[in-house]
């Protein structure tokens, strides 16, 4: 079995790199198949992971007081989790063409829950946190203790903030000092990009690395042992 | 034999003695006190208990929890010594609980210190310590609200040129031109993510167009509850531009949850229909070379654009135009001109120049020995 899977494995690997080549019978196959397995895989965790905890079993909780026979602990505040439930349901409103505006409700409720988390810990991250992080290092430069090379990175970080922010000024025209500042931002901007993607592709590179080790030592090593097995 | 049982005897008798010596010597934490967690969902227990001197001999602290009248149990690890703080977040919300903390010395010897009274966790309505901030994003939101009005009221709002968006129409006129489809990826973000939301704002735009010129636009999606809301979209787009006939729901498709394997799919789609155009307009992680890289390869004109700022680079490499972060954010306004996208574009530059000043300020007042610009900053977070 496990002499199976590595030749399954290296054949899947080899088909994907094809890809580099051109579109084949080989990429699609792998494609597929990559596709079917992650859709099938996301079904299992959504109903085992997302309906069964959170719409099965508190729709249960909720409903089970009002059932006959069985004692009623909760109350009616228990219903309160079938909004939700009921939410969640108006989904599928987009099976029928006549009842597709019923998606908008769930999903103004979704985009409203987002921007309301994700504004404040934006604010937080990335402008008040990212503005004392600018100012600090100056009192650290008022009383004496950053090494002359913390001094230098304390002033380039701040005018690699100031002028990358006002590269992101719309509506004012970028001519005159705002045109440099923002050139200087810019400037700014594609050295960092330059050190990420430098950074990325490095461990691109370590992923490329692990799969031809796999192809060189677990499958070709496979095969020239079992050919000095042969001859 | 009866004498190594006797000597046995002896040494038990010897540690037992030393190791009630030792405990004996150990203080109890004092002042031990527990009390519903401020600012929390009710979910926790806060302990406090006095900072015990240096020579004390403790080594750590034992956590004992009592549910009603169950016994004491120890809960969680072995705190260092010199803790006085404990969190307890494994409380259960309606249930009273009781709290001892144990000194635990090198010999292991142990002395408990008296238990508290029972405590229940409590979730609050208002987080005290998010006032600064609240007040921060109501002075923003104001500032932004001010701004709508303004541009509501007629008065015309200047944006500046950004080329990556000039050359929307350009894409669609070249796919009409050579009689291809639109590539349109809102990349692997949810429907409450805000690049999501502002990607589909955009999408709207590029459908509007694409009704008027009848451009087949191709969407795969990687998330069901996106697709339903990008079909909404371009519906409501071609609807908008009298063109529903041309509105092809089977366009706005879903692909794959899985990271590599919707890239896989959209680079497949990419290969078999060479669209004239591609748009690459959301959150995108490991997978934005991969379609960028592809996209290049068929020739196609592409426009790209996120937030995710390790992606940017590879956009910027492969793509022939990139909206860089708020870009991004600001193209819903760029493209369609509608008043109170502009306002809101223009009460965030103002924000922008609220920022800039409280830093210029804040390094003047820092190099002058004054910190209350970073005090207040600090507070707000």
């Amino acid at each position: 079995m496990e002499i199976f899977g590595i030749w399954l494995a290296a054949f899947l690997t080899l088909s994907i790199y094809s890809f580099l080549y051109r579109d084949n019978p080989f990429y699609r196959f792998a494609e597929y198949l990559f596709i079917g397995i992650s859709v099938g895989y996301y079904i299992v965790i959504y109903i085992h992971q997302g309906f069964i905890p959170f719409a099965w079993e508190p729709f249960w909780a909720a409903v089970k007081p009002f059932w006959p026979g069985i004692p009623r602990e909760a109350g009616w505040i228990g219903l309160i989790k079938l909004i939700p439930i009921a939410l969640g349901l108006l989904f599928f409103g987009g099976l029928s063409p006549r009842h597709t505006w019923l998606i908008r409700y769930p999903s103004a409720v979704l985009v409203g829950f987002g921007s309301g988390i994700s504004i404040p810990l934006m604010l937080q991250t990335f402008i008040f946190e990212q503005t004392r992080g600018t100012v600090e290092p100056f009192a650290a430069i008022n009383a004496g203790t950053l090494s002359p090379w913390g001094i230098i990175e304390a002033v380039l970080m701040l005018i690699g903030v100031a002028c990358t922010l006002t590269y992101f000024f719309f509506s004012v025209e970028h001519r005159g000092p705002v045109k440099w500042l923002s050139k200087v931002g810019i400037a700014f901007l594609m050295i960092g990009f330059g050190a990420a993607f430098g950074n990325t592709v490095m461990g691109r590179v370590a992923l490329l690395i692990q799969r031809v080790d796999f192809l060189l030592n677990d499958w070709i090593g496979m095969i020239i042992g079992w050919l000095g097995t042969i001859f | 034999m009866i004498k190594i049982t006797q000597w046995t005897v002896v040494c038990l008798v010897l540690c037992l003695s030393i190791s009630t010596a030792f405990s004996q010597g150990l203080s109890p934490p004092a002042n031990v006190t527990a009390v519903d967690t401020a600012n929390d969902d009710g979910s926790s227990i806060t302990l406090k208990w006095d900072a015990a001197p240096e020579d004390s001999g403790i080594s750590g602290y034992q956590i004992l929890r009592r549910i009603a009248d169950g016994d004491l149990e120890e809960i969680g690890e072995l705190l260092p010594a010199g803790t006085t703080t404990y969190v307890d977040s494994s409380i259960e919300k309606g249930s009273a609980y009781a709290y001892a903390v144990r000194a635990v010395s090198e010999t292991e010897a142990t002395v408990d210190s008296e238990q508290t009274a029972p405590v229940k966790g409590t979730g609050e309505w208002f987080h005290t310590g998010k006032i600064s901030l609240f007040t921060a994003m109501l002075l923003f939101g104001a500032v932004i609200v001010w701004n709508i009005y303004y541009a509501r009221s007629g008065k015309d709002i200047f944006v500046r040129r950004i080329p990556g968006l000039e050359a929307v129409d350009e894409a669609i006129g070249r796919a009409t031109e050579m009689g291809r489809s639109i590539l349109y990826t809102l990349g692997l973000g949810r429907v409450d993510d805000v690049p999501t939301i502002a990607s589909m704002t955009i999408l709207g735009q590029v459908a509007r167009r694409t009704a008027d010129y009848e451009t087949p636009l191709r969407v795969p999606c990687r998330d069901p509850i996106v697709m339903n809301v990008v079909r909404e979209v371009v519906r409501t787009a071609y609807l908008d531009e009298g063109r529903p006939d041309v509105y092809n729901e089977e366009n706005v498709f879903f692909v794959s949850e899985s990271q590599f394997a919707y890239a896989a799919g959209v680079d497949g789609i990419m290969l078999r229909e060479k669209p004239a155009a591609i748009f690459l307009q959301g959150q995108f992680f490991a997978e934005s070379l991969i379609l960028a890289e592809t996209g290049n390869s068929i020739g196609a004109i592409q426009i790209a654009g996120t937030d995710s700022e390790h992606q940017l680079p590879f956009f910027i490499a492969a793509c022939d135009y990139t909206l860089i972060g708020e870009e991004l954010y600001a193209a819903s306004a760029y493209l369609s001109r509608e008043p109170m996208l502009l306002g809101s574009l223009r009460g965030q530059d103002w924000g922008k120049v609220l920022i800039f000043i409280t830093m210029i300020l804040g390094v003047i007042l820092e190099l002058s020995g004054v910190n209350w610009i970073t005090t207040l900053l600090q507070k707000v977070n």
